[in-house]
């Protein structure tokens, strides 16, 4: 039981990580129908610029990770503005390459600006696990639960009762009617880059602590995370909350129980077993057929 | 004819170029075409997309690796084996996945090509894990070893021209003309009669045999694999030749092949800021041209000739 719980704690904390990044790639599948492969680059560039700023040059954290946030949603915007919205034909692969293209980019930049060396940061807080029914828990976890939570509850918000939320719910819906209806189309897919660019940079910042954190960690984040999305169901936000925590838990009781060999391959057998048996996710409605 | 030209071109580089470094650059350009031409066959013809084609890549290559390591067994052996098992495998897994499109096809084939990555590093007792295998013996034909320089260079190619002529026979005939119906609409090519299910199976199977054969050159060639060679970043390259190259054209396929290969070698001079000019000619590439290069430049042919004959008549923008 105690061990359960254990890995039952490092699994949610993974797990609310892979929801955050689920939930940015959501999001932006939302409104722009787009898959995007860089995602995982925001979360490094949120990672290694809140430890440059924080631990580098002494940045308050609550300072250091709102400029971190906002540089890596501006990279997103600019991601946008320069290389998605030039496209003439946006053949879905041609996005889908461009966005690897991008990633490529970004890591290259990263390495020189950060060295290829691993980094880390010192916990948000005093550093003394709690104990909890005989499992222990650290206080960065309960840092990462708390922020994830309140990330979603924001984004309810945001949707539910605020103007733009609604604007960009209808973009998801059917961009070209919103457009019709005078809801500024291009500006919510801005919106949604910066939004999703946030979010992942959100869950680098939130792991920077508990991980090492190098130029090239994005690629495998990248790939738990939508795992993450399509367990869930791509396009369901709950779902990517819900596919997020669900993959971060069998993973760490796959590693626990099983074998530490096990750990990225259990990601990808769920992802091929959701796809087998019901495609359109756990909780996903919608037909599988989008593109 | 275009074929015996193509022949012939291979024939008279063979020939001149003697630079082994060279050579061995040209043989990889084989390999890599191989590649991007079974993923052509499958993505740019019945638009279906695979994300993690170095599985089969990576397939063909720890098979023969592993026979001819392990249980010292002929090449040529291995090579019947690499095919079959190619076949069996590439068979189980497009069953249950071709019934999936778009994204999501993507990523079911993303899924298999890690879990392949994860097996080729994790079996450590018959792949060696992250320190590879090594000692893969080269080819011979009778006496006649064909390990490395021209030899490698001709047989290489010899390949890529067979694996041409099937293309070039099977896009030609009544099985390509299914295969674009289903691009572009497949619930109208089902209606008209085409068994796309089946089809879809045949031809991931081709194009995943293709793969393979590529692998089996490979891990001859080069006598020692490792894990990397296969990686999700690999499915994503081979992806990239054929779309940078041009969907939907044979000949789109050598080229993206070609420029893919030949890039990385060209950009070593940018030595640490390698990735970030590969990325961007990538991204460049694709918001310019994205019909690919072979498009692109035919493009531009057709303009500059319509421009030549009617110098009096604004071009159309």
């Amino acid at each position: 039981m105690q061990e359960f719980l254990q890995y039952f704690f490092s699994g949610i904390t993974n797990g609310a990580i892979y929801a955050i990044i689920a939930l940015g790639f959501t999001m932006l599948f939302n409104t722009t129908g787009l898959i995007n492969f860089a995602q995982g680059e925001f979360v490094m560039m949120g990672a290694l610029s809140l430890i440059s700023l924080w631990k580098g040059l002494h940045v308050p954290l609550a300072f250091a990770f709102v400029i971190s946030v906002a540089g890596v949603s501006l990279v997103g915007m600019i991601l946008e503005r320069l290389a998605i919205r030039s496209v003439r034909k946006p053949h879905p692969i041609v996005l889908v390459i461009i966005t690897i293209g991008a990633s490529i980019f970004f890591r290259g930049l990263a390495m020189i600006a950060w060295g290829k060396d691993s980094h880390s940061a010192p916990a948000f807080s005093r550093n003394t696990p709690l104990e909890v029914a005989g499992a222990t828990l650290l206080p960065q976890s309960l840092w990462i639960l708390g922020i994830v939570l309140l990330i979603v509850i924001g984004l309810q918000f945001f949707y539910k009762r605020t103007l733009t939320g609604k604007a960009m719910q209808a973009c998801a819906i059917n961009k070209r009617a919103a457009w019709i209806l005078g809801i500024p189309s291009e500006r919510m897919v801005l919106l949604a880059f910066a939004l999703s660019a946030g979010m992942g940079s959100i869950g680098g910042i939130l792991i920077a602590p508990i991980t090492m954190s190098s130029y090239d960690m994005g690629t495998m984040l990248c790939l738990k995370g939508f795992c993450a999305a399509m367990l869930g169901g791509l396009g369901s936000s709950w779902g990517a909350i819900f596919g997020g925590l669900l993959l971060g838990i069998l993973e760490a009781m796959g590693v626990g129980f099983f074998s530490s060999g096990l750990k990225d391959a259990i990601a990808f057998l769920l992802l091929l077993l959701i796809l087998y048996v019901r495609p359109s996710g756990l909780l996903g409605v919608r037909a599988v057929h989008r593109f | 004819m275009r074929i015996f030209l193509f022949a012939l071109a291979v024939l008279i580089i063979g020939l001149g170029v003697s630079n082994p470094y060279h050579l061995q650059l040209l043989t990889f350009i084989g390999i890599h075409t191989l590649l991007a031409l079974g993923l052509n066959m499958l993505m740019g013809y019945a638009g279906q997309i695979s994300l993690g084609h170095a599985a089969f890549y990576g397939l063909g290559a720890y098979t023969t690796g592993i026979l001819t390591t392990h249980w010292s067994c002929s090449p040529w052996l291995a090579l019947v084996a690499v095919l079959l098992l190619t076949t069996l495998v590439a068979f189980l897994v497009a069953l249950p996945m071709l019934k999936l499109s778009g994204f999501y096809l993507g990523m079911g084939t993303l899924g298999f090509g890690m879990i392949a990555f994860i097996l080729f590093r994790g079996w450590t007792g018959m792949t060696g894990g992250d320190s590879g295998l090594v000692g893969i013996p080269a080819l011979t034909v009778g006496p006649v070893s064909v390990g490395s320089g021209k030899m490698y260079y001709a047989l290489v190619w010899a390949v890529v021209l067979l694996c041409f002529t099937i293309c070039e026979r099977i896009v030609n005939s009544r099985v390509g003309r299914a295969l674009r119906a289903i691009h572009d609409s497949e619930h109208a090519a089902a209606a008209m009669g085409i068994d796309t299910a089946r089809i879809k199976i045949w031809v991931f199977v081709l194009s995943a045999l293709f793969a393979a054969v590529a692998g089996f050159l490979y891990a001859h060639l080069v006598s020692f694999i490792s894990p990397n060679t296969f990686d999700f970043m690999v499915s994503i390259r081979i992806v990239t030749m054929v779309v940078i190259g041009g969907m939907a054209s044979i000949w789109g396929a050598i080229l993206g092949a070609s420029l893919l290969t030949l890039l990385p070698e060209w950009l070593r001079v940018f030595s640490d800021y390698e990735m970030i000019v590969y990325g961007l000619v990538l991204m460049m590439v694709m918001i310019f041209l994205p019909q690919g290069l072979m498009r692109g430049i035919l493009d531009l042919y057709e303009r500059s000739r319509i421009k030549y004959r009617r110098p009096s008549t604004p071009s159309r923008g």
